[in-house]
């Protein structure tokens, strides 16, 4: 996957000059969107496009061989019965399942992404998060999925979070990095634009809105507020960066409408999984449904799509 | 001031199908008669006109011309049904006729919804979403007032008026009924209503609403026809008071009309609003706000915020950010769900503006439009903006009820305030800044009769809504809207 | 063969739901002939607990929606009693009152909530002000709900005694917790189906039926319950009423001698008696 072709050196942004963010006119054009009806052919090419952004993820404890397997089987096969699908962007999984899902998709272009940095919480010391970086980035992860320290960011010490991002950014390597968020930690959507600024700032690709493992997860609400950070930050730069929600999006009709806000958003340099990914489970067999029932006019039973 | 190029691309790609909204449950009759004292009766004369869809051309259907004749019929009905049983009637039953009339606007609202759309030109998604829950809510909201009045007004018993005569425009056809009907109705007045000429069917529509309710005949009498039948209401000797919602030239016509009479009168007129952008603004969130102020419902609205007055150092990044925004609206077929912006209301509408997008470029001021393809058939405008103009230019001063937005700057507060106020309009204004006392301190210093702050056309029914100077006189909406529909007496 | 009627289980409300009281008590009402024509459920304390958390935890949610939804609530709560007409009628006839009694009672009902319904989104503005300082800042005092309101419905009027007492304090955002009338306790439970249909969400209304007897104390005395509103008693009920409530500083709303069908019972400081007022100040300046 190309990464931007522009490069800008991490430098740590001016955070008097982030604009102030209303929550009451971001839920506004967050309900605009959801008004949009998207039908017929529109329909079929944005699930189309849904399936390819997803990362398909697991991220327990429980987790085994076995389990992640199966997840790279259900990855490479969403549903044989439709020819003609797209796959899946990437496999998203804990880092000591980095190599066993990497011998599974060998020969699929399909990506392995790894959360890193002391997942879920990110409450450890850099060292620790830089050897769990390291190791799944060792392991053949083509991208890192890293927390930000967000005791460090509530109680304002936005150098020490800056310093961590970046030094994350170069234990990559050459895999990419995405920034976690966990927006639902953060509390207000200022604080989510702050975060976005000093996430693209040190270097990340993608930011991203959470772990998953709290609640609220991802909304079109912090989403919106981190499009619209990344598209001053283009503005400011020419560097483009990605953008990954992740967690609470199981239906197709949500992530169309996250689609219609990308696209009112970014514009269609941003429409692809290159540069925009969901971070889901269940969402996929929803999409399968979807397709289904708009080439077939029947509403589907989930007994028909296989659950890995 | 040059406009800063586009760097975001968003046309082609991933593009919308059509969603039309289905209308095969819609019922428009091929002609309508009057609807006076609880019947559709033919116009004496004998004559009627077409209302047309201004997105297709097509004929909707034809609808009676009143004529001074049939306007006198209305007013004695109404006069009739005033001495009658609505004055008679306890305040809590005429409440609960106003009830019902919310409710079944609420069960039939998508039929309303549709005809509204077709016949002004709306996106069915603003009828939908906004015109008609509105509508509803406004009766709703007055039916409770029928038996509160005395708690309205302290030391002050109210009285109902009489007969109100009641012509509205073509902006918000259904909501403009409701704006009038409802409060008159809570205040005890019986009333004889004309809708535009080119929007009359949502109200039509709800002269069935009113038979269905079970309205006393007589109590609300539809009048449909264009200018001469207007003149004939505000002419009418038997009329208590006059309410109009449309231009300050007309609005100037009535009032010298009614100089002299014992006729009392509220007008809700034009405006040219300034929406005054600050460097310390939600910068995304005012966008979206130039947006709500001027380009939805086609700029068709009187409080528009048509005058965009934008702090000077953040003004190349607004202006920026407001074209990529015009570069998603969609312009098109108002009964597809997707429609941004409708289609102008009129034929005599598009003119207007046209001449004065070509004013505009004369005066030097630089024109850009977004780049969206328009439907061949019907009148359409795509979203304008002006920058290079200033107090001086006649876009800037003069309402135009288009899509077309004049830009200029500012650097100090004090000098926002002066250009704000520097109109004979007074209508509205908004203020975008994330400071709290500079928020208070506009709207203190703004001489209109709303204010906006980080928001923008938005309208509850139990919000005032009124001008200052030409921009009308009289509010409508809450508790002091009470006022347009009573007299008000010591107590005894 | 004449057919067997299915007879009505009575049962209590909470959270939206309808359980039979936890003490697994009862009484036997009976009717003018010493026939009985149902059994109530005797409520405990612990009812009253229960209710109380649901009406806690429902309340933030009932003040946080518009006063216009509330509105449109209550106003469909008075169509569902409007279809249910016949019903209760007869449900206050068999409690002892006589046909026409019963009609103008139920009619009163549906027009006090119709009533209570159109002031929802108006109270604000009667009851609020802009207050001109004499410093520069904007000064405003708006009504805000108390919280949580335990209502002891008259005794003698079944159904509208605690209609007029429910709908005024969930129009202005309160939650409630209201105790029957313990000689006509059926139309409480009846209206709580109507409450239900009406999408009331659950915790807004709770109804308890039991003996006043017992549950008076609970109802004043309780930590978590912002005001108190009684119906009845004498002076000595009053005083241990406002004794009790004491220890929280409940609001202590005493409308003993209220004529339910008349003006008495339809305005609206019944509603401005269960808010508190909260005054904002602002600087205005650049």
């Amino acid at each position: 996957m190309a990464l931007s072709a522009v490069k800008v050196p991490a430098r740590m942004p001016n955070l008097g000059k982030i604009p102030a963010v209303d929550e009451v006119g971001i839920n506004e054009r967050v309900a605009r969107f959801q008004t949009r009806s998207i039908k017929t052919s529109s329909k079929v090419e944005a699930l189309k496009l849904i399936l390819s952004m997803i990362d398909l993820t697991t991220l327990e404890g429980q987790d085994t061989p076995g389990k992640v397997r199966q997840l790279c089987q259900k990855a490479m096969h969403l549903h044989d019965a439709m020819p003609g699908l797209p796959h899946v962007a990437a496999v998203c999984v804990y880092p000591t399942m980095v190599a066993i899902a990497k011998e599974a998709l060998k020969g699929t272009d399909i990506k392995v992404a790894s959360v890193a940095t002391a997942f879920p919480s990110g409450m450890s010391k850099l060292s620790v998060k830089l050897d769990d970086t390291r190791m799944a980035v060792a392991a053949g992860a083509d991208e890192i999925d890293m927390v930000i320290s967000r005791g460090a960011f509530l109680a304002g010490d936005y150098r020490y979070v800056f310093d961590e991002i970046k030094a994350v950014k170069k234990a990559c390597g050459e895999a990419h990095l995405k920034v976690i968020l966990e927006t639902g930690e953060l509390g207000t959507l200022d604080r989510v634009r702050r975060a976005s600024v000093l996430a693209m700032h040190a270097g990340a690709d993608f930011i991203k809105t959470s772990t998953g493992k709290i609640q609220p997860a991802a909304t079109m609400q912090v989403t919106l507020v981190m499009l619209q950070a990344i598209r001053d930050y283009y503005e400011e730069t020419g560097r483009m960066v990605g953008m990954k929600p992740a967690g609470g999006i199981s239906t197709s009709k949500l992530a169309i409408h996250y689609l219609v806000m990308l696209r009112e958003t970014l514009g269609n340099a941003w429409m692809t999984p290159e540069w925009f990914r969901f971070g889901a489970s269940s969402l996929a067999n929803d999409v399968l449904m979807q397709l289904m029932k708009q080439s077939t006019g029947i509403y589907q039973s989930a007994d028909y799509f296989s659950k890995d | 001031m040059a406009i800063p190029e586009n760097k975001l691309a968003f046309n082609g790609g991933w593009e919308y199908a059509p969603a039309p909204e289905s209308t095969d449950h819609v019922r428009i009759d091929k002609r309508y008669g009057l609807f006076i004292n609880g019947d559709f009766v033919a116009p004496e004369k004998g004559k009627y006109f077409d209302t047309i869809n201004p997105a297709s051309e097509e004929k909707l259907a034809r609808v009676a011309e009143a004529s001074d004749v049939d306007v006198d019929k209305a007013v004695k009905a109404a006069r009739d049904a005033y001495r009658g049983p609505w004055s008679r009637m306890k305040p809590a039953e005429r409440g609960k006729y106003i009830y019902r009339i919310a409710r079944i606007i609420q069960e039939r609202a998508r039929e309303f919804a549709a005809i509204e759309s077709l016949d002004g030109g709306k996106p069915i998604r603003e009828s939908r979403d906004v015109d008609i829950p509105l509508a509803a809510a406004h009766f709703f909201y007055y039916a409770g007032w029928a038996d509160k009045l005395d708690y309205a007004f302290p030391g002050r018993k109210a009285r109902p008026m009489g007969v109100a005569g009641q012509i509205i425009p073509w902006n918000f056809p259904m909501l403009m009924a409701a704006w009038k009907i409802a409060p008159a109705l809570a205040c005890g007045n019986t009333v004889v209503l004309k809708p535009a000429e080119t929007t009359p069917l949502t109200a039509l529509k709800l002269a069935e609403v009113i038979a269905d309710a079970g309205l006393p005949p007589g109590v609300v009498n539809i009048v449909t026809g264009a200018g001469k039948t207007g003149a004939a209401i505000v002419e009418h000797p038997d009329i208590d008071k006059i309410a109009f919602t449309g231009s300050t030239n007309v609005g100037k016509i009535i009032m010298r009309a009614l100089a002299g009479t014992d006729k009392k009168y509220t007008l809700e007129l034009g405006g040219k609003a300034a929406n005054i952008i600050f460097a310390d603004a939600a910068i995304d969130q005012a966008v979206e706000g130039i947006v709500n102020g001027i380009f939805f419902n086609q700029g068709h609205v009187c409080c528009a915020g048509s005058r965009l007055l934008v702090q000077e150092s953040v003004a190349d990044e607004v202006i920026a950010k407001l074209k990529d925004r015009m570069e998603t609206l969609i312009v098109g077929d108002p009964l597809d769900k997707n429609t941004d912006i409708g289609a102008i209301n009129s034929r005599m509408q598009l003119d207007k503006i046209e001449s004065y997008l070509a004013v505009g470029k004369e005066e030097g001021g630089t024109m850009h439009q977004s780049s969206c393809r328009v439907p061949q058939k019907g009148y359409w405008c795509r979203p304008t903006i002006f920058t290079g103009v200033s107090q001086s230019n006649r876009v800037v001063q003069e309402e135009i009820f288009g899509p077309v937005l004049a830009i200029q700057t500012f650097r100090r507060f004090d000098e926002a305030i002066t250009k704000a106020n520097n109109t004979p309009y007074g209508l509205s204004g908004g203020v975008w800044t994330d400071k709290g006392a500079k928020i208070f301190k506009m709207t203190q210093s703004i001489r209109a009769g709303v204010v906006w702050a980080n928001t923008f056309n938005k309208f509850d029914p139990a919000s005032p809504f009124g001008g200052y100077k030409e921009s009308g006189v009289g509010r409508e909406g809450g508790l002091h809207g009470l006022d347009a529909y009573l007299k008000l007496g010591a107590v005894s | 063969m004449s057919r067997i009627p299915v007879a009505k289980t009575y049962k209590i409300y909470i959270g939206g739901k309808f359980p039979r009281t936890e003490s697994g008590r009862y009484f036997p009402l009976e009717d003018s002939k010493g026939k009985v024509i149902a059994n109530v459920c005797r409520g405990s304390r612990k009812d009253f607990r229960n209710a109380v958390v649901a009406a806690r935890n429902a309340q933030p949610g009932w003040a946080g929606a518009s006063a216009y939804l509330r509105g449109q609530i209550l106003y469909r709560i008075g169509e569902m009693l409007e279809g249910r007409r016949e019903q209760f009628a007869a449900e206050l006839r068999l409690q002892g009152a006589t046909s026409r009694a019963a009609d103008r009672e139920v009619d009163a009902s549906i027009d006090r909530l119709i009533y209570f319904a159109g002031w929802a989104d108006k109270y604000q503005q009667v009851f609020s002000a802009v207050n001109p300082v004499a410093s520069s800042h904007f000064n405003f005092s708006v009504l805000e709900p108390t919280g949580v309101v335990s209502i002891l419905a008259p005794d003698d009027s079944g159904l509208l005694g605690l209609v007029s007492n429910i709908a005024p304090a969930i129009a202005g955002g309160n939650t409630c917790v209201a105790l029957a009338s313990g000689s006509k306790p059926l139309s409480a439970v009846s209206f709580a189906e109507v409450l239900h249909a009406s999408d009331v969400p659950g915790g807004v209304v709770n109804i308890l039926t039991g003996f006043r007897s017992e549950l008076t104390e609970q109802f004043a005395s309780h930590m978590d319950i912002n005001a108190v509103v009684y119906c009845d008693g004498d002076r000595k009920t009053s005083r241990a009423v406002q004794t009790v409530a004491a220890e929280n500083m409940k609001r202590v709303i005493r409308r003993t001698g209220t004529d339910w069908s008349g003006a008495d019972a339809e305005h609206p400081y019944l509603i401005r008696d269960t808010q508190e007022v909260k005054t904002t100040w602002h600087p205005i300046g650049a």
